[in-house]
């Protein structure tokens, strides 16, 4: 929103550990302890200004390569409702990450940099989307599941102590619901119809449920930066906790499709209320983050050739703007 | 590759009657294709029913720094609101 007045600000502008800084600082995490926001031309410490590029511009680019999975059955999806429906919500998903793009430029980052990060594969998105979507199921296993676990991620960063990301994440988790909602009713349909689709539908489930889970990201023991992102309010529950939450409510959803979650030791226990699950095979989730899961390289590849593909595009409106300028700049 | 386009801020004005209100940015070549990048950005759920887009580099903002200095002359001065004034309740149209 207002990049290019924040590059004076920053890294360059007072040397790390001087007493001004650390009072800076102290004053700065003052703020976040009373809820106040965050806005772009505020003091903030460097560190702070470097986990949100990273984490706002991760979170676009999986909005963007999250296109990619669903878009994949927009020509095949079997009614024109279907249709409909599926081109309004991959357009969302396009839609908040040109959201979270414009969040991160606030933080002094180009929108450019960011496209280069991510078509150079030096980037990370969600593991999420490096998974194939086999059958039309799957759209309504990725509404249910995988939209459901982003809201589950999100909803607390619409709290988040940086303004730009708080108001990004409030204007997506508005449009969320209705992903989620229309995967859950694919899913329905499917399990109330046919024992071909039922098994469709079921199939969907077990490819989708573990990598749904891990996208809440290692388990608390292991995660590197919950506790300072805790502190300057940028995440507001762990790893765990939201994961939990998020088998807590989709367990009996699950159930009410007469569905089977592929996880012989969930359960719910009494005590807690909580359901208790089985172990997470992290070294799955390792894999597909460092580029050897079933569609990274697809994925990628359907990037740079979308925006190849655009360069025309991008090079002619240039032009024609040039040449409007120079137009009206002779004509006064 | 080329650079960025240029940022442009968006206002929506949500129904007719009210103000125009900052929703985000989009880049794009010029006004024109702001106006548009920004109509399939922010409105794609009937959010408004007109669009302002303005350069971002043109937009002049005060600095926090100066806040205090700014807007902390107007907090003692509670004598601009109508609670300040005690008026029996007797006394009605007031
Ligand atoms: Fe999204
Ligand atoms: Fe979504």
């Amino acid at each position: 929103m207002y990049t290019q007045a924040l590059d004076s600000l920053g890294k360059d502008c007072l040397p790390a550990g001087s007493t001004q800084g650390s009072a800076l600082e102290a004053r700065f995490q003052a703020r976040v302890d009373a809820d106040e926001k965050i806005e772009p031309k505020d003091w903030m410490p460097d560190a702070y200004r470097q986990t949100l590029i990273r984490q706002i511009s991760q979170h676009a680019h999986s909005e963007i390569v999250g296109m990619l999975p669903e878009g994949n059955w927009i020509t095949r999806a079997p009614t024109l409702r279907r249709k409909a429906v599926l081109i309004a919500k991959v357009q969302d998903e396009g839609g908040h990450g040109m959201y979270l793009y414009s969040a991160a430029e606030t933080l002094g980052i180009s929108r450019q940099q960011m496209i280069e990060q991510l078509l150079a594969g030096t980037a990370k998105y969600s593991s999420i989307f490096n998974y194939p979507t086999l059958t039309w199921a799957d759209v309504g296993a990725v509404g249910w599941l995988v939209d459901g676990a982003a809201i589950m991620n999100q909803i607390p960063i619409c709290r988040c102590s940086y303004g730009p990301y708080a108001r990004a994440m409030v204007r997506i988790c508005r449009e969320e619901s209705f992903h989620q909602r229309q995967g859950f009713e694919i899913m329905l349909a499917l399990a109330r119809g046919s024992a071909e689709q039922r098994q469709m539908a079921q199939d969907a489930l077990n490819r989708w449920w573990w990598p749904s889970i891990m996208m809440f990201g290692p388990s608390d023991t292991q995660s590197k930066h919950t506790a300072q992102s805790m502190r300057w309010k940028i995440k507001r529950f762990t790893n765990d906790e939201l994961r939990q939450k998020f088998i807590d409510i989709t367990a009996p959803q699950a159930e009410f499709l007469g569905l089977k979650i592929p996880d012989p030791q969930l359960h719910r226990d009494e005590g807690s209320e909580h359901y208790r699950f089985g172990t997470i095979d992290w070294s799955e989730f390792q894999a597909v983050l460092q580029g050897n899961g079933p569609c990274n390289r697809e994925r990628l590849e359907a990037r740079r050739h979308a925006h190849a593909e655009g360069g025309w595009v991008r090079e002619a409106a240039a032009a024609h703007a040039e040449k409007q300028r120079a137009r009206a700049a002779q004509a006064a | 590759m080329t650079q960025d386009w240029p940022l442009f801020e968006v206002f929506i004005r949500s129904r007719s009657g009210l103000e125009h209100k900052h929703v985000g940015s989009v880049h794009a070549s010029d006004a024109r294709m702001a106006i548009e990048h920004a109509r399939d950005v922010y409105t794609r759920r009937q959010e408004g029913v007109s669009l302002w887009v303005v350069r971002s580099s043109d937009i002049m903002a005060s600095d926090p720094a100066e806040a205090d200095a700014l807007f902390e002359p107007a907090r003692d001065k509670v004598y601009r609101h109508p609670t300040f004034y005690a008026i029996p309740d007797e006394v009605k149209n007031l």
